[in-house]
């Protein structure tokens, strides 16, 4: 009974118009719109080999960020997501060299991402510790104990088999893509189906709300940190065998790229809206955005300086937007 | 009558309970554990040159401390850092500014910054955590883009007065971080702005049904925090002697570890300035002893992250027994 009383708010058929101008549309519609002008500006932009590029080499932040989607639907934030898939890249590499079967080094991420998420989860839903200040700290120490443990070397020699992401599916599909592709649909799926996903919006949205409907906010927070973890893990695994050597540093700034992906993908800060598809499409946006930088002659040194923008941007939009409808609603 | 003695037990026990009290003990216990680990470590020299140090860090914990006693957070003060050297450096080396001049034009920006923050969470009531993460990039990526990875070099001596002097022995910036704390701790303790900090931190609501300016405090709290920030990064710029785009990264996590560490509450409505100048202190001489003792400077971070969640996992179960 709770599931259709969760399930039915937004599950109204919308006029055609109105889903036109959804969140996911829009950014559909910017990434061909600037695929185009682009292409226009420098033919070379729209080449095969550039386009797989930008899918190649952020699918780690499209998959990263369907974790932080359902982070922020549930109000909360990850700050430490950057440095940990740091430290689970390294983790795995540091098992493909000394020799572990490639199944270890491809699961050890995926278990050590979702304890160490599961552990974050459950102090900010148990002991009420703000998720700001507790991630804040897990950075310090993921970070410190990174560099510290790795003395800033890169990891090579790094065994063939090792490399997931050069697997191709029926010989042309690229396997980062495929797994962000499937692992935003099954996730998109499950939060708009299934009734623990649909908890998670029904925490974000009013946890008092929520328990009173037998939803548990602690149990569904914790899950979803766990979960969380489990896409950080699925990240630092494209993210570690991309290249043949593994950094010991993410780009900096990561975990800011993949906030920025989540709520340029309409997922609210203020929990409770949002989707995975548009997260995934938004890191393709700004994926593309950074590359056609390039190929318009802009220095790629203005690149944050725009995210940041964009970001900044979108947040003013969507609580601007809110506050309309609820100006409206209230009329 | 028993009530009026137990109340009486709990006040005492309260001041030695109280969060600043605990950490001056703590710190005082550090300081000759560490002092008898190491005999480089409790001297003069050494000590002055960790407030050298401190310094950068301690400038920005000050108005984070407004920020956070509000129940807000600012995380793009290292970013402000690094965008107010850079602006220092291509005003002076490229516009072809006078020093002063530039200095000046530097402090007006880090404001400016500070500002367009304030107005962005005041008026159209944008999160902070979200607001200072979307300038964080922006103001870091205006660094990046205005320097082009470019470092300016070879400021006149005079400049260096500030992040590589002394006066009477005593580091120069260590003197403006004594006289910051006074202003500030004065202004949070003792003028009607700070007591108005207090009341939006413990119930914004309540707040501006008193009739209190709440937006305007809190404008003049992140205005606050982006003057300090870029008055760190000009003693930033005199200590190295040089100015690049990725200067004061992390800044933001030494600040705000600083402020929970002295016994701010994150959630507002509570906190000191002599906790956060304790927690600041405590930091700095952690980093400090365990390098040292032969900790290498990226564990200190990790030292520093288990030191923030440990202490307000007590802080917040010695409330709650407390209630």
């Amino acid at each position: 009974m709770s599931t259709i009383a969760l399930s039915g708010a937004s599950s109204a058929r919308a006029p055609f118009w109105r889903r036109l101008s959804s969140q996911e549309m829009l950014l559909a519609v910017a990434i061909v719109g600037l695929a185009l002008v682009v292409g226009l500006v420098n033919p070379r932009f729209l080449s095969a080999n550039n386009l797989a590029d930008i899918l190649l080499g952020n699918a780690y932040i499209a998959v990263a960020a369907i974790g932080m989607s359902m982070v922020i639907i549930t109000g909360n934030i990850d700050i430490s997501v950057g440095a940990l898939i740091g430290v689970l890249a390294t983790v795995s590499g540091s098992l493909a060299v000394a020799g572990a079967p490639i199944a270890v080094t491809w699961l050890a991420p995926l278990v050590f991402g979702m304890l160490v998420m599961g552990l974050q989860g459950a102090i900010v839903a148990y002991v009420g510790i703000p998720a700001i200040v507790v991630t804040l700290g897990m950075l310090s120490i993921l970070r410190g104990g990174l560099i510290s443990v790795t003395g800033g070397k890169w990891i090579t020699d790094l065994p063939d088999a090792f490399h997931l992401a050069d697997i191709e599916i029926f010989g042309f599909i690229p396997m980062p893509v495929a797994i962000m592709v499937v692992a935003t649909i099954l996730a998109a799926v499950w939060m708009r189906w299934w009734p623990l996903g649909r908890a998670i919006y029904a925490t974000g949205g009013n946890p008092e709300a929520a328990r009173l409907s037998g939803v548990s906010p602690r149990r569904t927070l914790v899950l979803v940190f766990v979960l969380h973890g489990f896409f950080a893990g699925v990240a630092a695994l494209l993210f570690a065998t991309q290249l043949r050597v593994i950094q010991s540093t993410t780009p900096s700034g990561l975990e800011f790229t993949i906030i920025t992906a989540s709520v340029v993908g309409g997922v609210s800060i203020l929990g409770g809206v949002g989707t995975v598809v548009g997260s995934t499409l938004a890191a393709i946006l700004i994926a593309e955005i950074t590359s056609a930088l390039v190929f318009i002659n802009i220095s790629p040194f203005w690149t944050h300086a725009l995210q940041g923008a964009l970001i900044l941007a979108t947040v003013i939009a969507d609580i601007e937007r809110r506050r309309r409808r609820l100006a409206g609603a209230i009329r | 009558m028993t009530a009026v003695a137990s109340s009486n037990r709990a006040s005492r026990a309260r001041i030695f309970l109280r969060h600043e009290t605990i950490l001056a003990a703590m710190l005082v216990v550090a300081l000759f554990g560490l002092g008898l680990f190491n005999d480089r470590f409790l001297t003069i020299d050494n000590l002055l040159n960790q407030g050298r140090l401190m310094t950068e860090i301690g400038l920005i914990a000050l108005p984070m401390t407004f920020v956070i006693v509000t129940g807000g957070i600012d995380v793009s003060v290292g970013a402000i850092v690094g965008l107010c050297a850079i602006v220092l450096g291509y005003s002076w080396k490229n516009l072809g500014f006078p020093l002063p001049l530039a200095i000046v034009f530097t402090l007006v920006v880090g404001a400016a910054a500070g500002l367009a923050n304030g107005l962005v969470i005041t008026r159209i009531k944008v999160p902070p955590i979200i607001t200072t993460i979307a300038t964080l990039t922006l103001f870091r990526g205006l660094a990046e883009g205005i320097s082009q990875a470019h470092s300016v070099r070879g400021y006149p001596d005079w400049f260096y007065f500030l992040g590589q002097g002394d006066v009477f022995g005593v580091p120069t910036q260590l003197l403006v971080l004594f006289l910051a704390i006074i202003v500030f701790g004065v202004a949070l303790d003792r003028t009607t702005f700070g007591r108005t900090l207090y009341a939006i931190g413990s119930n914004e609501t309540a707040a501006r049904f008193s009739a209190l300016p709440v937006e305007r405090v809190k404008l003049a709290a992140y205005t606050l925090s982006g003057l300090m920030a870029s008055l760190s990064a000009l003693v930033l710029v005199s200590r190295v002697t040089t100015t690049r785009s990725d200067m004061g990264m992390g800044y933001e996590l030494d600040a705000i570890a600083a402020v929970v560490l002295g016994g701010t509450s994150i959630f507002g409505g509570s906190g000191t300035i002599w906790g956060t100048v304790i927690g600041a202190v405590m930091i700095q001489l952690l980093k400090n002893g365990l390098a040292l003792t032969g900790v290498k400077g990226d564990a200190t971070i990790m030292v520093i992250g288990v030191v923030l969640i440990a202490s307000v996992l007590i802080a917040s179960s010695l409330q709650r027994r407390r209630v």
